[in-house]
């Protein structure tokens, strides 16, 4: 693929924090949740606001966000396929990057999830195809209308509720020892199974946090980034990928498989030129507990039907061959509305060997988003070495 | 008339809801590639091809995938369950939709039964809404 310019380490993440607080933070709106990552952002890559050339949001407009920080981009992307967006923003960063249309690259994320501080109205309206065709029947929040290929993705492979809680089970051991996570109270899979039930098949705990949160990242050429103080702490962006399906989740194309997770991974792990046993560390995009067991299917870390085993077996726990979701992921550390940001986060963390639970010796990192229920997809593959 | 939600057509979808106001289920065909497609749009997304028509279509079909809703949102007026789910119609199209005149539990749903529409007055709209399919 010609993409070798944006990839293979030429661009590299520089700056990247989350906010302050993340939780419950009622006193802060929804754009300076933006905000206040931003700037953590810009200060943990040694830089100053003026040297952003560049911003990308999904959510709030570019044009709002440059404001309220005071400055006056030559770039802006508004990409917004829901929660991978940022994973496609710092693809498009990328791009951008290697072709001179920007420098320096501001990438944000906030949102208001559980308090509702100046959060925008996001209900689709009535004329669209969701509000003709699925609102009506209640398919109205994620919970209600993400959850139901699920069943026939579980029939086909003959899954049952037990292998969904095991997602859950792995995900809080993350999370457990980590302050700034969610959920943190040991749970098995009877606890798992016996929580509220939300939509059959899903309790609360498969079902994601909801909180207040935001996170950010600054991006520059990863020649440019060796001249950083910090430049040993840059991340690089080995390859990526991206793509989109249906706008309603009835219509996605193969209820038992996602084509953006299938086409994206592809994508990102050729154009890094890496093989699924260089990957040291995992994030998945997990708004529920489902979707983990497809990404691990459709991206290739496993066959068809062998996902359930792979979380069962203590595989993606800690001390595990292949650590997934270690901050405790959306279902147990932080999810804001779209998620994506916070899977970006950890894995620089890891990457940079500053996570709250550490996996040893990471080099590389996979991290696989989901947008706008089975709508889209965002792949990185991201490492610490330039090839 | 059950409260919710009420849909708002477009010019390329009120070929639908007259028929569903009707009782008529009517589904986009391509005479190109023969096709029937789902949700409407005024060319084939197959082929794309602008040589399509409606049908109107048996309103029969299968229970791919469902969810049991225990949280419905307020607008439903209503806390029962709703069983919201995902139907393959006999002419190969898949559509959201609810099962209703069944008690929503997982023993009376299972993946494959047999179905048959029903439409459901919704504000100024009728919804296909599917039953198990009855034999007569």
């Amino acid at each position: 693929m010609a993409t070798t310019g944006m990839h293979q380490g030429s661009i590299a993440i520089v700056g990247a924090a989350e906010t302050e607080r993340i939780g419950v933070v009622p006193d802060v709106s929804m754009i300076h949740l933006h905000t206040n990552a931003a700037r953590r952002a810009i200060a943990d890559a040694g830089i100053e606001m003026s040297e952003i050339d560049g911003v990308a949001t999904a959510g709030p407009s570019a044009i709002e966000l440059a404001d309220m920080l005071g400055i006056r981009p030559r770039w802006a992307d508004g990409t917004m396929i829901g929660g991978c967006s940022f994973m496609a923003l710092v693809r498009h960063a990328c791009a951008a990057i290697a072709s001179g249309a920007a420098n320096v690259v501001l990438v944000t994320h906030g949102e208001s999830g559980r308090s509702g501080v100046g959060r925008a109205n996001n209900v689709r309206p009535a004329t669209s195809m969701g509000g003709q065709f699925e609102a009506p029947y209640g398919a109205l929040a994620p919970y209600a209308s993400f959850t139901t290929p699920v069943l026939a993705f579980m029939k086909s492979r003959g899954f049952t509720r037990e292998d969904l809680a095991e997602v859950v089970v792995s995900q809080r051991l993350w999370a457990m020892p980590n302050e700034r996570a969610q959920r943190r109270d040991p749970i098995d899979v009877e606890g798992v199974l016996s929580a509220r039930p939300i939509a059959y098949p899903f309790t609360r705990d498969m079902c994601c946090v909801v909180t207040d949160a935001g996170g950010a990242l600054v991006l520059m050429s990863a020649e440019r980034a060796r001249d950083l103080p910090g430049g040993d702490r840059a991340v690089y962006i080995l390859g990526s990928g991206e793509g989109t399906e249906s706008v309603i989740v009835s219509q996605m194309d193969d209820l038992e498989s996602f084509g953006p997770f299938r086409r994206g991974a592809k994508e990102a792990f050729e154009t890094a030129g890496v093989t699924h046993d260089d990957i040291d560390h995992v994030m998945f995009y997990d708004a529920f507990a489902h979707l983990p067991l497809y990404m691990l299917e459709d991206t290739g870390f496993v066959g068809k039907g062998e996902s359930a085993a792979f979380y069962k077996e203590g595989h993606t726990r800690p001390g595990g061959k292949l650590p997934i979701n270690t901050q405790g992921g959306g279902l147990s550390y932080t999810h804001s509305g779209m998620y994506g940001m916070f899977a970006i986060q950890e894995a620089v963390r890891q990457l940079r060997g500053e996570a709250v639970v550490q996996v040893p010796d990471v080099r590389t990192s996979f991290v696989q988003g989901v947008g706008m229920m089975f709508g889209a997809g965002g792949s990185l593959v991201l490492g610490n070495q330039r090839p | 008339m059950s409260a919710g939600p009420v849909p708002i057509p477009t010019p390329e979808t009120q070929t639908f809801w007259e028929g569903t106001a009707i009782g008529e289920l009517r589904i986009q065909r391509c005479n190109s590639c023969e096709e029937y497609y789902f949700y409407p749009r005024p060319y084939c997304p197959g082929c794309q091809s602008d040589d399509v028509e409606w049908r109107v279509v048996s309103g029969k079909g299968t229970l791919a995938s469902y969810n049991i809703n225990y949280r419905p949102f307020p607008i439903f007026e209503s806390k029962d369950p709703q069983v919201i789910a995902l139907v393959e119609l006999d002419e190969g199209v898949r559509m959201m939709s609810n099962i209703v005149d069944v008690e929503p539990l997982p023993e009376n749903l299972e993946l494959g039964m047999r179905l048959a529409v029903r439409f459901e007055p919704r504000g100024d709209q009728f919804l296909p809404v599917f039953t198990p399919e009855t034999r007569s």
